[in-house]
């Protein structure tokens, strides 16, 4: 590529947000830009925003999809509250999105779809490129369909094909304004394409033809550079929380030596675990597609019957189908982990969106009392380290383990610094042996698990099922003070079991007000603690991941901080929880949008909260 | 086979059996336990999983190791240990309404998909446990708790359905005849892939004599259209002709023997199986027994397995820091 010739400015930060009909390519173009910004050591978050719709009708406002990145030479905890870039690829992308891009900010778009038949289609009624409707912002309009079709007129494509590689055009155009390197994308076209040098071509030419418009052009005065931020060393790789996820699931079944068994029913946003397990054959990774939900956490349950590591993915409706059959794995006292990838309900809700309203599901949603470890992920590279801790509490308590992700840190990216494989603990479990007399309901003193007798083992012949049981030899009994006891008994297992303590950053030691979050609300309040505290405020930050059980100090962290918040995108489920078992007032904070959180308003709530006395 | 000498009391187990007197589940159970020491394959590596009704008690009282789930999904969870473990033989216990109703699902699916599965379905036309509702294989008219005025919903033919659903193995059975039920259990369990035997059981507190038809001496020889494979299809008074693509019962008074369909339990075309299946209405009259169909199809489980080892062949066992590492990395110094 050529040379840069043109002013070079410093800036810290840039959120850009990328915006088209849903047959663009946004997501892809996102993708690679953010490939690109991650390997020049800048920190970043990403958070795409889809319709339910595959292809919502052409052109409309319902058809948008965005991509919306934050990257900078700091830390960066979220995908950023306002883009200082909008790529509007149609008249829709850009009604869409305008009232969330602030003035002054920058806004890129291709100005061959500004017809008037595309405007009349979202409601236009006049040219907004032409209206001065956007005078206060930086306004590119770059013929983008027709440089694109143009630079590709050598190809042997028809036009509509030669269209379709616009979003490289805009992706070369964004990278040279932003020095990403064009290495990596280059090499990604080159075996995404193999199969098809066409299209090979095309996607290149467009993307080389983008980087020297910006180059060339008149209309892009300077290009910016952000320099890297400060990370630890080591080695990094931008990951999403459902591939932390998958990847978490198979070291931890490694690390537990143990075959995974996935049995999954493809729902939004959880599917693309099922399909990242489904890669890891070699892996002994049994990806099983089940006929519904029920099937699958059966199937689960059955393999780990066997001896497998049973797991079970899902989301909210998928959840309330399998609600049965967790219960029967209660009883059973066996590993299984049902992960929960929640969006917006209740019923078929918002798929494609994000919610944390399935806590109480999680945690209740089964007939009789049927306690399970529960506990959630805050990050998307956090979604690895939960889930080798769903299977460490799984496997050691002989106990179902509810893994809540959600919609945001599923589809969200953040770098992540590969951790050592030897740094993994020792997840090995030990089966029931022979033996006489064996007692399939006596309990280890400590965790109170019962023993995993899986069949093949000679000697321990055993019956199970759903009915109550006997304590110590597990047959059916319908004694009143053995329930008594049994239901005591389960609930004491999962209230014991080992989690972490939580920790508080509270850098003076004296704040009086704790900003306590639990999921994927982690980066908006820390984004929103830097901020309060940039400005001289004093204030707490702890982060609840283990919600069955509560970590063992979040009493005298509650009892220690005269007031807390708690943002949650619900109703205030975990502010439910906290009231009743702590005795604690709690503020909430919620908001049910399908949205994440932005730093503004925390911080406006926050601030609401520290100054009202 | 290996030939460990186990007995009938090795497979009993030591719970006292609970289902009412004259229940046809006891023989059932019976004609199992002295069947199982047949196969030579140690107590251990035997499964029985069931749902919940009557008949789902059954792996309480078998000395192997044994799961009474929830209702209707036995096959479902069945198939996760089968799959995961093909070295156990896996049994289903299942009850008309578990496997039909509730749980119809997960049976047409283990079927399909031909899990390594010996499914056992008991059916008494009732819904036993729950004290006497009409079930998905109740005749309609059928007068019961819940339908004091008569049913309405038309019945399923488990054999029919099961055809449907591309079952590779499909037999009928009857509780109380203790050598055909041991016959079929024995090609079942040499079957490879998942098998399906509809046994007729009767329920003497809610549907009593629901299948006097072909177990009362007078009427039975008479009934049951005895199918073996290589033989002519024919009860004591009629037999099975072709006729165009399906199938149609004579007199045997009016044609020759040799005119007779000679059954073929393993022709490919279920078809075949279908029109046999359909001889039979509620009222039983001309019933077959004995092997719809008993097809060569791989097995579920074997083909996941050959999948994990085809891959682990290709490209080696896999390597966790190569995958953690694998993709777009960078090095921050
Ligand atoms: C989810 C659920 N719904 C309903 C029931 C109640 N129930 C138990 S057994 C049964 C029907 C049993 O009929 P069938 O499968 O024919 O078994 P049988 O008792 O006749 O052997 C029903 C409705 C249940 N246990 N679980
Ligand atoms: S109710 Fe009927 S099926 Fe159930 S045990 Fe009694 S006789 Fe047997
Ligand atoms: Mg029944």
């Amino acid at each position: 590529m050529s040379l840069m010739s043109k002013p070079i400015v410093a800036v810290k930060s840039v959120v850009i947000r990328f915006a088209g009909d849903s047959g663009d390519g946004m997501q892809l173009t996102g993708d690679r830009f953010t490939m690109d910004t991650a390997s020049l050591g800048n920190d970043l978050s990403t958070l795409p925003n889809f319709p339910a719709e595959i292809r919502a009708p052409q052109g409309t406002l319902l058809g948008v999809s965005s991509f919306q990145l934050h990257f900078a030479d700091h830390h960066v905890r979220t995908a950023g509250d306002a883009p200082d870039v909008l790529v509007a690829m149609n008249p829709a992308a850009l009604k869409a999105n305008i009232k969330d891009i602030p003035r002054g900010a920058t806004i890129i778009v291709d100005k061959d779809e500004f017809t008037s038949r595309n405007l009349t289609k979202v409601g236009y009624e006049t040219n907004p490129l032409e209206d001065g409707s956007l005078d206060s912002y930086k306004l590119h309009a770059v013929a983008l369909t027709s440089m694109t079709v143009s630079a590709l007129s050598e190809l042997p494509l028809s036009r509509k094909e030669a269209e379709r590689s616009k979003n490289m055009f805009a992706l070369g155009l964004l990278s040279w304004m932003y020095h990403r390197p064009t290495e990596a994308t280059e090499a990604f076209l080159k075996a995404k394409f193999s199969k098809k040098p066409d299209i090979l071509e095309a996607n290149l030419i467009a993307y080389r033809t983008g980087w020297n418009y910006g180059e060339t052009t008149e209309d892009f005065a300077n290009s910016y550079e952000i320099a890297s931020a400060h990370m630890a060393p080591g080695t990094y790789k931008n990951i999403g929380g459902n591939t932390a996820l998958a990847y978490g699931l198979v070291a931890a079944a490694h690390q537990a030596n143990l075959p995974l068994f996935l049995g999954s029913y493809p729902i939004t946003p959880a599917s693309e675990i099922l399909h990242e397990l489904s890669k890891h054959k070699k892996f002994g990774v049994t990806t099983f597609q089940a006929e519904d939900e029920i099937a699958a956490v059966g199937s689960a349950l059955g393999a780990s019957y066997g001896g497998a590591l049973g797991v079970t993915t899902t989301s909210g409706p998928g959840l309330a189908l399998k609600g049965e059959t967790i219960g029967l794995a209660v009883m059973l006292e066996l590993p299984l982990i049902i992960v929960n990838v929640q969006r917006g309900g209740p019923s078929t809700g918002l798929p494609t969106k994000t919610e944390q309203a399935d806590l109480l599901q999680a945690m209740f949603g089964r007939n009789g009392e049927s306690p399970t470890a529960v506990i959630a992920a805050s990050t998307p590279s956090d979604c690895f380290d939960m889930a080798m801790e769903a299977v460490r509490i799984a496997t050691t308590y002989r106990v179902p383990v509810i893994l809540l992700s959600d919609g945001y840190i599923a589809n969200g990216s953040e770098p992540w610094k590969i951790p050592d494989v030897k740094d993994f603990p020792d997840l090995s479990v030990e089966f029931a042996k022979t033996q006489e007399n064996f007692m399939p309901y006596e309990r280890n003193p400590e965790t109170l698990a019962r023993p995993w007798a899986i069949p093949g083992t000679k000697g321990i012949e055993h019956r199970i099922g759903g009915i109550e049981k006997q304590d110590k030899t597990g047959a059916i009994n319908y004694e009143p003070a053995n329930h008594d006891f049994m239901v005591r008994t389960r609930q004491a297992k999962v209230d014991g079991i080992e989690v972490p303590d939580i920790v508080v950053d509270d850098p003076t030691g004296d704040a009086q007000v704790l900003f306590l979050g639990w999921g994927s609300t982690y980066g908006p309040i820390a984004s929103a603690v830097e901020t309060l505290r940039n400005n001289g405020e004093k204030i707490a930050q702890a982060h609840i991941k283990y919600i069955a059980p509560f970590p063992k100090n979040l009493a005298a962290i509650l009892e220690k901080y005269p007031k807390v918040i708690t943002p949650e995108m619900n109703l205030g489920q975990l502010a439910m929880l906290l009231r009743s078992k702590y005795m604690k007032d709690i503020v909430g904070y919620n908001m049910v949008r399908g949205l994440p959180f932005t730093t503004a308003e925390l911080v406006e709530a926050a601030m609401g909260v520290l100054h009202n006395d | 086979m290996t030939d460990i000498a186990l007995t009938k009391k090795d497979f009993t187990s030591d719970q006292e059996v609970r289902w009412c007197p004259g229940c046809g589940d006891y023989s059932i159970l019976s004609s199992m336990q002295s069947f199982l020491p047949e196969l030579g394959i140690e107590r251990e590596n035997i499964v029985f999983i069931s749902g919940i009704g009557c008949s789902s008690r059954f792996p309480y009282y078998l000395n192997t190791f044994g799961m009474h789930s929830i209702h209707g999904r036995a096959p479902a969870i069945a198939s996760g240990l089968a799959i995961s473990r093909p070295d156990l033989t896996v049994f289903v216990i299942t009850g008309d309404g578990d496997a039909l109703s509730i749980g119809g699902n997960h049976l047409i699916h283990a079927l399909r998909r031909n899990v390594e599965l010996k499914i056992l379905l008991f059916n008494n036309r009732i819904y036993g446990l729950t004290k006497g509702q009409y079930s998905p294989a109740s005749e309609q008219g059928k007068i019961t708790k819940s339908t004091p005025y008569g049913s309405l919903d038309t019945p399923f033919n488990p054999v029919s359905l099961a055809l449907g659903a591309e079952a590779s193995f499909v037999a009928r059975t009857i509780d109380s005849d203790r050598k055909h039920l041991t016959e079929v259990l024995r090609q079942a369990a040499a079957h490879k892939g998942s098998a399906l035997i509809e046994i007729y059981q009767n329920c003497p507190i809610f549907n009593d004599g629901a299948f006097d038809q072909v177990k009362d001496n007078e009427t039975k020889e008479g009934s049951l259209l005895m199918m073996v494979h290589g033989q002519p299809i024919k009860s004591a008074t009629t037999g099975v002709i072709r006729e165009g693509a399906s199938l149609k019962l004579v007199d045997l008074n009016t044609v020759d023997e040799s005119a007779l369909v000679v059954h073929d339990a393993h022709d490919p075309d279920p078809s075949y199986a279908f029109s046999l299946s359909r001889l039979s209405g509620s009222s039983l009259e001309h019933t077959p027994i004995g092997v719809f169909r008993d097809v060569v199809r791989p097995s579920y489980g074997a083909m996941v397995h050959e999948q994990l080892d085809a891959v682990i062949a290709k490209d080696g066992p896999g390597n966790i820091e190569k995958l953690l590492n694998s993709g777009d990395t960078w090095v921050v110094e």
